[in-house]
């Protein structure tokens, strides 16, 4: 994809000794830095303000936030706003439903997505590049094309306000991703050692499970974290298939929530913290897996 | 050794259960919305077939082309903000001391939901109690934006939370690309006599154009789809100012039960996503690849 790269063999006269700085070249250079500095770190403040904003919001009184300089410190911070979102507003039990959705989708996609990049990457069969094509293919695809025909087949099949229909939606719909982050693991991955297992008489499922599952184990960890802010993100689905509050996730029920509580803002903003936290608790331990998932998944594709 | 690894059951047993759910959910799906198209339907009921009235209102709608062009809007802007997110990862790999920690702060944004984002936004842009507009009124600005309630320029406040919650994104993988830029071809250009700006415009910039043209295709692609934030958000209002393909496709078969138009938006969508996506790619591979 890249252009033309020069010939490398013409820059072996590479020297380490450059012309000497002055002290006024020096000086501009100092400013130059302070300059580049400066812009990263308003960028910085940018993408951090408005979190933290949010966080001041969520422990503010009423009167604090209609009253006040939004920009001003919560005088007493309001902890109880937490407790009444989480109780009264009933965001423990989205909440829960988020967890346990989120994870049995991850686990299926994971499962589901190595069985299939196994069987294109380590097995032998006439169709396995269309298959491929297909599920990369399915990517491309805009969600919201498939959604009134989903609608109507999950209707058709009893599971419209069924968590089923969230939990297959998770599923496939992080399939192609998932396959395209594996894909690129499975095929930089040495075949020596699966290679002997069935020189062994190794059975496939035992190469598979025993040998494959645990050398993919780190690109699993990566592929199972992007899925993971995915699932616990996602709207249009629960928004679309699921109507009782009991199903509900906390990505819907907060938007619920602010419908029904439209003045206090800062129960609202305490939702919203609620919401976001687990993601960005994750992100504090897992940083770097979770960038390189994010651009793995964009470039490649 | 080849029969072990060729074996028929073994294979259909790994790939059917995925194959299916995705033929099932989305490949079908995506027929059958044009099909749908076809039909006057509100959802529960009978469908009636209709031929192509849906599609030949879809085609007058100027909603629906309205829609578009905000969706196309969307898209333009988020190109154009490359060239500011191409700045910010520029300085970013120059070299800079905590490259990684500003990297890491800038992506924050993209981990949060839309709807959480959206909700945020609305507060920020809240035109009595919000964040901007209090700063406006501190500096002495008296005729503040209503910014989301005014339709001049709600699409336009819209943006701004759309690049915050990408910019790091995109800054991420552009500095990813630069920081695989080989570092001979810069020294070499720096002993020539070239500056910064010249090896940034005429070495770094040229050599990953690769990963920018994916990033453009990207920009304006995810842009055609975008849903969940604006919906939150405005609704697609007020009016219909911020109304996008998805938005419009979702409030009239889930709002007015008008599925069977409903789902000629939703392959009007699939269509005019597939063209942008070919063209584009068309486009820039006759530009440097021939």
């Amino acid at each position: 994809m890249e252009g033309d790269k020069m010939n490398p063999n013409e820059l072996t006269t590479k020297s380490t000794k450059l012309t000497p700085k002055t002290g006024y070249t020096s000086l501009l250079k100092k400013i130059g830095m302070v300059i580049l500095y400066l812009v990263l770190i308003v960028v910085a403040l940018v993408q951090l303000y408005p979190l933290i904003w949010l966080f001041q919001l969520s422990l503010k009184t009423n009167q604090e936030v209609f009253g006040m300089s939004p920009f001003a410190l919560p005088q007493d911070p309001q902890w109880d706003n937490y407790i009444d979102a989480w109780t009264t507003g009933g965001i423990n039990n989205y909440f829960l439903n988020s967890v346990w959705y989120t994870i049995v989708a991850v686990i299926l996609t994971l499962i589901l997505g190595s069985f299939v990049t196994f069987a294109v990457t380590r097995m032998e069969w006439k169709l396995k590049g269309f298959v491929l094509a297909l599920f990369m293919a399915a990517y491309m695809i805009p969600l919201h094309s498939t959604l009134i025909p989903l609608f109507n087949i999950f209707n058709k099949v009893n599971l419209i306000d069924n968590p089923l229909s969230i939990i297959i939606s998770y599923t496939t719909f992080n399939l192609p991703i998932t396959i395209m982050i594996l894909l690129g693991f499975y095929q930089s991955l040495p075949r020596e050692i699966e290679e002997a297992a069935v020189m062994d008489g190794c059975s496939v499922h035992r190469i598979f499970f025993q040998i494959t599952i645990p050398m993919t184990a780190p690109v699993l960890s990566t592929t199972a974290i992007i899925n993971m802010i995915y699932n616990w993100n996602e709207f249009v689905f629960v928004n679309t298939f699921i109507s009782s509050e009991k199903w509900k996730t906390i990505t819907v029920g907060v938007n619920n929530f602010v419908g029904q509580y439209l003045t206090d803002w800062g129960a609202i903003g305490a939702t919203l913290v609620i919401s976001i936290l687990p993601i960005l608790l994750v992100y504090l331990f897992l940083s770097d897996r979770i960038i390189e998932g994010l651009a793995a998944g964009s470039v490649k594709g | 050794m080849k029969n072990v690894m060729s074996n028929k059951t073994v294979i259909a047993l790994y790939v059917l259960p995925a194959l299916f759910l995705v033929l099932f959910l989305i490949y079908i799906p995506m027929i059958l919305t044009g099909y749908y198209g076809l039909m006057k339907w509100d959802g529960v009921g009978e469908m009636k077939f209709i031929g192509l009235d849906n599609y030949i209102k879809l085609v007058q709608d100027k909603l629906f082309w309205e829609s578009t062009w905000h969706s196309i809007l969307l898209g333009l802007f988020s190109v154009l903000s490359l060239i500011g997110y191409l700045i910010v990862s520029l300085v970013l790999a120059s070299k800079i001391k905590g490259a990684n920690i500003f990297r890491k702060i800038y992506i924050i944004p993209m981990l949060l939901s839309s709807v959480a984002i959206a909700q945020l936004w609305i507060k920020i842009f809240d035109p009595m109690n919000g964040l901007i507009n209090s700063f406006l009124t501190s500096i002495g600005v008296e005729n503040v934006p209503l910014w989301l309630a005014d339709p001049e320029i709600a699409l336009y406040a819209i943006f701004i939370p759309i690049v915050w919650q990408y910019a790091g994104f995109y800054i991420i993988i552009i500095y990813a690309a630069l920081v695989n830029v080989p570092e001979e071809l810069i020294e070499a250009a720096r002993i020539d006599g070239a500056n910064a700006f010249q090896i940034a415009y005429k070495i770094k910039v040229p050599l990953i154009s690769g990963v920018l043209k994916v990033l453009v295709i990207l920009a304006i692609v995810g842009s055609l789809k975008y849903f969940d934030l604006i919906y939150v958000m405005t609704g697609g209002g007020p009016g219909h100012a911020t109304e996008v393909m998805a938005s419009y496709m979702y409030k009239e078969a889930f709002g007015k039960y008008n599925f069977g138009y409903g789902s000629a938006i939703g392959f009007g969508l699939l269509v005019i996503s597939m063209v942008a996506t070919w063209t584009i790619q068309k486009l820039m591979k006759t530009k440097e690849d021939n």
